[in-house]
C-alpha cells in the first residue's frame, strides 16, 4: 500500500501543529465558536448531539494492520471503546474531547493517518472499490488513481472554499462497486479500442434532498490528462456553483440547470485553456504511485486448494459463509473476504477497540497486513489465500464476527440517525436492528437473496436509502417518527433511484412493511431473480397493494 | 484595517473611491468594475496608477482586455466561505498574465492567508494589525504542497528521487 514519504509525512505533521494551534485560540476564548467551527470543520471535528464528533479518513478504504491497530488503541484511549464506520470510507469517533483532538491527530499522523478533508465544502476523502488490486475483473487498480488524486486535492488552494462538500468516487472495474453515478464526479475506468487506459468521466450524481444519477461528461479521458479535467470541472463549479442556497448549491444542480450539454462545453473550453503539463501527472509520476501499490509477494498460483474443498465439504456454516462473504480474485488461489460489520441485531458498521484490534492480528497473518474499508460499512481482506480461509473464518467466528450475510436483507446500510446525529428526524439504528432480528433465520436470508435494504435519519441521505432496493427514510409527522419506503433504487452500474410507494409507516409497523414487500417479492419472483429484478419486471403495483390494499390512504 | 503586503505589514498607498467622487490627483485610486467601464477614458488619461475591484460575482474576463493597464486588482470575500476569488486569482496569474499586486479584500480569517498566497495574492487588506505576527505565521503553516499553482513552488511528486527497486 502506499507509504508516506518525507513530504506527506511533514504536511500531515504541520496540519497538526497547526490545529492544535487553533484549539488553544479556542479554549482561552480568544476565537468564538462562530470563528473556531470553519477550522475545526476543516479537520473533520464536528458538533453532534451529545458531543463534538471526530471523522477520521481512511484514504480510498485502504488500512493496514499498523494502521487499525491504532484506531483501536484511540477507541479506547479518547473514546467509549468502540469507533463507527462510515459510508464513505471513514471511521467516526462519537465521544472525543475537545483539548483531546490534537492529540488523537499526532496519534493518527504517527500511522500516517488524519482528518482533513472529511468536512467542510472542500473535495473530500476520495473513495474506491474496495476490492481495488484484488478483483479478478478489474482493468486497473484504482488506488492508483485514487492516491493521485489525493495528492493533487490535499489542501487544494482554489479548491477549499467551494460552494458546497464535493465528493469523487473511482472504479477500476466494469462492475461499479463505489456508486460512482452518485457522486459529484464518478470516474470508471475503461480500455479504449486502442488498449489504451482511461476513464469515463460521470459528473452531478448525488443523492440529498435531490437525488440524481450522474451524467456522463466524457466517454474516455486518457489516464494521463485525469488531474487537468478535475481541475476544469472544479473551475467551473468553484465560479458558477450556486452559493446563495445550501440546499443548490452541489455541483449536480449546476449541470441540472445549465443543462449537460452546455456545462460540458463550458468544462470542456476550460480544460483546452489549462496549461495541462503544469496540473498532469507525467507517466513517470503514475508509474512512481503504482509501484506502491505493487501485489503483495504471493505465494501461490494454484488455483485449487484441496485444504479449502475439504473444510467446505465437512462445515456447512464454513460453507455458508463463504458462499455469501468470499469474492473472486485476480491471482490464483486467493480469495477476497469480506468482513460483515452487520451481526444480527447490531450496529451497522460499529467495531469495538477488540474487534478491531483482532481484524488487524487476523490481517497481519493471513492477508499481507491489508485490510479495507467498504461503503456497505463493512470490512475486507483483500489477499487471503485459498488454504487460510478457514482459519480466517475460525478466528472470526471465535469472536462473533462471522456473519455471512454480505449483499442478504440484514447486510443493512444506515446511517446513525436520531441516536447520535443533531439533524435527524428519527432513529436509524434501531430500525437497522429490529429488521435484521426480524430475518434472523438464516435460510430465509438465503431464500430471499441479495437485497440491499439502506436507511436514513433524513432528508441528508447518509444512508444512501434512495439507492437501497428497499430504502427507508425517516420523517417527521408531528413530532413521531415515520418512515418513508422507495422500492428499486440501485448504486452500481446499472443505477436507479427508488420510487416513493406510498404514505410513510410508524416506527413501530415499518418492519412489518419491509416483511410485506419481502413476502411480494418471495411470491411472485421468477426463478434466478433478486428482489430488484421482480420489482424492475413488475414495476411498484403490487408492492403498493400488498402494503395499503387496492385503495391506498 | 490593515494591510499586508508580500510577507509583512506595510502602508496602503492606494485609496477606495466610490463610484462619485472625483479622483484626486495623483492618487492611485482603486474603482469598482461599474465605474471602471463608464470612465476608463478619463480613468487611463489621469497619468497615476489606476486599480479595479471585482465583486465576487465578476469574472476577471470582464477585465481582460485591460490586464496590462491595470496597476492593481481587488478580489473581493464578501464572506469567507465564498471561494470564487481562488479561482480568479489564478486566472489572473496564470492565464491574463497579470503582473501588478493582487489584492484580497472582505471576510477573510488568518489561516486562509496560505492559500490565498498559494493562487496568486500578493497583498491582503485584513481586520487589525493587534495580532499582526500571529497572522504573519500563518504564511508558515505548511512546507510542503501538492499543486503547482503558479506562484512557483513545486509538488513533491516532481522532486522525489527516483526510488530504488519497487
Ligand atoms: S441522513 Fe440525516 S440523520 Fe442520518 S446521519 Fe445524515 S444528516 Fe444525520
Amino acid at each position: 500500500m502506499y507509504v508516506y514519504d518525507e513530504y506527506d509525512r511533514t504536511l500531515v505533521a504541520e496540519r497538526v501543529a497547526q490545529f492544535r494551534g487553533q484549539v488553544a485560540r479556542r479554549l482561552s476564548g480568544e476565537l468564538s465558536e462562530d470563528e473556531f467551527r470553519p477550522l475545526r470543520l476543516m479537520n473533520g471535528l464536528y458538533m453532534q448531539l451529545h458531543a463534538y464528533m471526530l471523522r477520521v479518513a481512511i484514504p480510498y478504504g485502504t488500512l493496514s494492520s499498523v494502521q487499525m491497530r491504532q484506531l483501536a488503541m484511540i477507541a479506547r484511549k479518547y473514546d467509549k471503546g468502540y469507533g463507527h464506520f462510515t459510508t464513505r470510507q471513514n471511521i467516526q469517533y462519537n465521544w472525543p474531547k475537545l483539548d483531546a483532538v490534537p492529540d488523537i491527530l499526532a496519534d493518527l499522523a504517527k500511522v500516517e493517518m488524519h482528518a482533513h478533508q472529511t468536512s467542510g465544502n472542500c473535495i473530500r476523502n476520495v473513495t474506491a472499490d474496495q476490492y481495488a488490486g484484488a478483483a479478478a475483473d478489474e482493468i486497473e487498480d484504482a488506488r492508483i488513481t485514487s492516491e493521485v488524486i489525493r495528492q493533487w486535492s490535499t489542501f487544494h488552494p482554489e479548491f477549499s472554499f467551494l460552494p458546497r462538500k464535493f465528493k469523487i468516487a473511482v472504479t477500476g472495474s466494469p462492475h461499479d462497486r463505489a456508486a460512482i453515478k452518485v457522486h459529484d464526479i464518478g470516474l470508471r475506468t475503461i480500455r479504449n479500442d486502442h488498449g489504451e487506459v482511461g476513464y469515463e468521466v460521470v459528473v452531478g450524481g448525488g443523492l440529498g434532498r435531490t437525488p440524481i444519477v450522474g451524467l456522463t461528461i466524457r466517454e474516455f479521458l486518457p489516464k494521463r490528462h485525469l488531474l487537468s479535467y478535475l481541475e476544469a470541472i472544479l473551475r467551473v463549479y468553484n465560479q458558477e456553483g450556486r452559493r446563495d442556497n445550501l440546499f443548490k448549491a452541489r455541483i449536480k444542480i449546476l449541470v441540472q440547470s445549465m443543462g449537460g450539454t452546455a456545462f460540458t462545453e463550458k468544462v470542456e473550453a476550460e480544460w483546452r485553456a489549462i496549461r495541462k503539463d503544469a496540473v498532469d501527472f507525467s507517466s513517470e509520476d503514475f508509474a512512481r504511485i503504482a509501484a506502491q501499490f505493487a501485489p503483495p509477494r504471493y505465494v501461490t498460483s494454484t488455483a485449487h486448494s484441496a485444504e479449502f474443498e475439504a473444510a467446505r465439504l465437512a462445515d456447512k456454516d464454513f460453507e455458508a459463509w463463504c458462499r455469501t462473504n468470499l469474492a473472486p480474485h485476480k491471482q490464483p488461489g486467493y480469495a477476497i473476504v469480506n468482513i460483515s460489520l452487520k451481526p444480527i441485531g447490531g450496529v451497522p458498521g460499529d467495531a469495538t477497540a477488540e474487534d478491531m484490534e483482532l481484524f488487524a492480528k487476523i490481517a497481519e497473518l493471513w492477508s499481507f497486513s491489508a485490510i479495507r474499508v467498504t461503503h456497505s460499512q463493512n470490512l475486507v481482506l483483500p489477499y487471503v489465500r485459498l488454504s487460510d480461509v478457514h482459519a480466517v473464518w475460525q478466528a472470526l467466528r471465535g469472536a462473533g464476527l462471522a456473519a455471512p450475510n454480505i449483499d442478504l436483507i440484514t447486510d443493512i446500510i444506515s446511517c446513525p440517525g436520531l441516536d447520535y446525529c443533531n439533524l435527524a428526524n428519527a432513529r436509524s439504528i434501531p430500525v437497522a436492528q429490529r429488521i435484521s432480528e426480524r430475518f434472523a433465520s438464516l435460510d430465509r436470508q438465503y431464500d430471499i437473496g441479495e437485497l440491499k435494504i439502506k436507511i436514513s435519519g433524513c432528508i441528508n441521505a447518509c444512508g444512501h436509502h434512495h439507492v437501497g432496493h428497499i430504502g427507508l427514510l425517516g420523517v417527521d409527522k408531528k413530532g413521531e417518527e415515520f418512515y418513508q419506503i422507495t422500492l428499486g433504487g440501485s448504486a452500481d452500474e446499472n443505477a436507479s433511484l427508488g420510487t416513493l410507494v406510498g404514505p410513510a409507516f410508524s416506527y413501530d409497523r415499518v418492519v412489518d412493511a419491509v416483511e410485506t414487500l419481502v413476502e411480494t417479492y418471495v411470491t411472485k419472483r421468477q426463478p434466478g431473480e433478486i428482489f430488484l429484478d421482480t420489482y424492475r419486471r413488475l414495476g411498484v403495483a403490487p408492492f403498493k397493494e400488498a402494503l395499503y390494499g387496492s385503495h391506498p390512504a | 484595517m490593515a494591510l499586508i503586503q508580500h510577507s509583512d505589514f506595510a502602508d496602503d498607498s492606494w485609496i477606495r473611491l466610490d463610484d462619485a467622487s472625483e479622483a484626486p490627483i495623483g492618487a492611485k485610486i482603486i474603482v469598482s468594475l461599474e465605474r471602471w467601464q463608464r470612465d476608463r477614458e478619463s480613468l487611463l488619461g489621469r497619468n497615476a496608477p489606476v486599480g479595479v475591484l471585482l465583486k465576487s460575482n465578476q469574472p476577471p474576463a470582464l477585465i481582460a482586455a485591460d490586464i496590462d493597464r491595470l496597476s492593481l486588482i481587488a478580489l473581493e470575500f464578501p464572506k469567507f466561505t465564498d471561494g470564487r476569488a481562488y479561482s480568479y486569482a489564478r486566472l489572473l496569474r496564470e492565464r491574463h498574465g497579470f503582473k501588478g499586486e493582487l489584492r484580497a479584500v472582505g471576510n477573510i480569517l488568518r489561516d486562509q492567508l496560505f492559500f490565498m498566497r498559494r493562487v496568486g495574492f500578493d497583498a491582503f487588506e485584513v481586520p487589525d494589525r493587534a495580532r499582526a505576527q500571529e497572522w504573519l505565521k500563518s504564511f508558515g503553516d505548511f512546507d510542503v504542497v501538492y499543486q503547482e499553482t503558479g506562484d512557483g513552488r513545486r509538488r513533491p511528486v516532481r522532486v522525489r528521487e527516483p526510488e530504488i527497486g519497487g
